[in-house]
């Protein structure tokens, strides 16, 4: 005869001895229940929160860079906020893709995501990522009809941590407006410093490509001789480098390469 | 008993303190002890965790499996610091940021797993609780003395606000930076102990294995 009362079934299933393996199993179980109620619980509550601080972070860092950047708060002012738009671009043709609609696409999220990457070969993968999303996000800020920045969303491996940072062209698309590093986990108080604002001035007004259409802007070390270079900071080589690398990689034709040329082409 | 749990709570503070006296939870207090701000933070993160993480082993101790128990610790243990490092996310998301994996690194902290080992597992949840509290405090001691050390002469500042102006802000400070590099945080952890244990000889270890004395004469 089953005891059917969930009560006395449970304190039978106490009362036996430890180390019995129907005991083991129970508790094991009980406990693995709870702390998965309690993570998933938390999880659940918090999410909304969690989006809405990673949004505003991100929102925060454009404004910044934007509002940095000489002249342009009052194309933006003059302009209206609205001109700020927001496409989908497949990386490998340089083509909007239309039929995306640029809120629902995470970005973050297909960066890792094998159904929606493609793997680099290693001899391209001067950023380090192993792995470009086909399609990214772009966004371009308007005067009337002239455009007049372009802005790309960037990522590569620094020393010891993913570098995040926005990438701010001007209307010809061949000049460096500015450089915003939104995301990084370098060594605090060297590599770290890649996101100071100090050093992220030299990124103003940079020639990007050379006369051939080749990337040449470049991170070096020991002084900027060339006005397409920038110095390294001292003690956190290794980070500029990554920060070098990954504008390098994203400019040229692996990353959004085909997309500036058919803005050059004037496609847009 | 009052006196005890007293006891219990004051002890792991100086005397029996995790890190300078046990040697344990060594490679976090050298990951955030860069400033203050992120030294306070995993210090409150660490002592929940291990104050909650005792109360709820001590309750359940009647019950586990021996065979399992180690498992049962960590899988407590790991949820608490999922749940504490999604409340930093989601109300201190800049610090957070900063922290980045060593809140979800205090599961492996020996600190959290040896005290429920090693005290938990034998003790009534209150005792456990002030075993728990007393332990992360005296972690978070150590932290915050490692951390004021290594800001303020790593950066000029403590807690982010300007004591001394470095020579790059136009002051006469020139920042020591070594004191940002990890090794810097092995240095003080070294010199406090030996601050500690010159001022109360007893914690001193006995020398395990005596030199003999030196024979004369050689063995020729």
């Amino acid at each position: 005869m089953a005891d059917l009362n969930p009560i006395s079934y449970w304190e039978k299933l106490l009362a036996l001895p430890n180390d019995s393996r129907r005991k083991t199993i129970f508790v094991a179980v009980v406990v693995s229940l709870v702390c998965a109620g309690l993570v998933s619980f938390t999880s659940v509550v918090l999410r909304p929160l969690h989006e809405k601080n990673l949004q505003q972070e991100r929102e925060r860092q454009m404004a910044e860079m934007i509002a940095a950047l000489p002249g342009l708060a009052t194309v933006l002012t003059d302009a209206g906020a609205t001109r700020l738009e927001v496409r989908v671009v497949e990386l490998a043709t340089g083509v909007v893709a239309a039929d995306m609609d640029p809120a629902d696409y995470d970005y973050e999220a297909r960066q890792t995501d094998p159904t929606s990457t493609d793997i680099i070969p290693e001899a391209d993968d001067v950023a380090g990522i192993s792995r470009r999303p086909r399609l990214a996000p772009v966004y371009l800020v308007r005067d009337g009809t002239n455009l007049v920045l372009v802005v790309l969303p960037i990522y590569g491996r620094g020393y010891q941590s993913t570098i995040r940072a926005y990438l701010a062209l001007e209307g010809d698309v061949s000049t460096i407006a500015a450089l915003s590093i939104y995301q990084q986990g370098e060594t605090p108080g060297l590599g770290s410093r890649i996101s100071n604002a100090d050093w992220l001035n030299n990124w103003r007004n940079l020639p990007a490509f050379g006369a051939e259409g080749e990337v040449q802007v470049e991170v070096v070390t020991g002084g900027a001789a060339q006005p397409f270079e920038v110095d390294a900071l001292s003690g956190a080589t290794r980070s500029s480098a990554g920060v070098s690398n990954m504008v390098r990689f994203w400019l040229g034709p692996s990353g959004f390469g085909p997309f500036l040329d058919h803005i050059r082409a004037g496609a847009q | 008993m009052r006196h005890q749990s007293l006891h219990r709570l004051t002890e792991p503070i100086i005397d029996q303190n995790p890190i300078t006296r046990q040697i344990l939870g060594i490679c976090s207090a050298l990951a955030v002890t860069t400033s203050m701000a992120t030294a306070l933070t995993m210090s409150v993160a660490l002592t929940v965790v291990l104050t909650s993480s005792s109360i709820i082993i001590s309750m359940i101790r009647g019950h586990l499996p021996s065979s399992i128990r180690l498992v049962m610790q960590i899988t407590i243990i790991a949820s608490l610091v999922i749940v504490v490092d999604q409340l930093l996310k989601a109300y201190l998301f800049e610090l957070s940021q900063r922290l980045s994996i060593f809140v979800g690194l205090i599961v492996t902290n020996c600190v959290v797993l040896g005290r429920a080992e090693g005290f938990a597992m034998h003790h009534p949840p209150w005792q456990s609780f002030m075993d728990g509290l007393g332990n992360g405090l005296g972690y978070s001691l150590i932290l915050l003395m490692v951390a004021a050390i290594r800001e303020l002469a790593g950066t000029g500042e403590l807690f982010g606000y300007v004591i001394f102006r470095t020579t790059e802000a136009g002051g006469a400070f020139v920042p020591f930076e070594l004191m940002l590099l990890a090794p810097s945080a092995f240095f003080i952890i070294g010199g406090l102990i030996w601050l500690i244990r010159s001022i109360r000889p007893r914690q001193v270890d006995p020398v395990e294995f005596p030199l003999c004395p030196h024979s004369s004469g050689g063995n020729s």
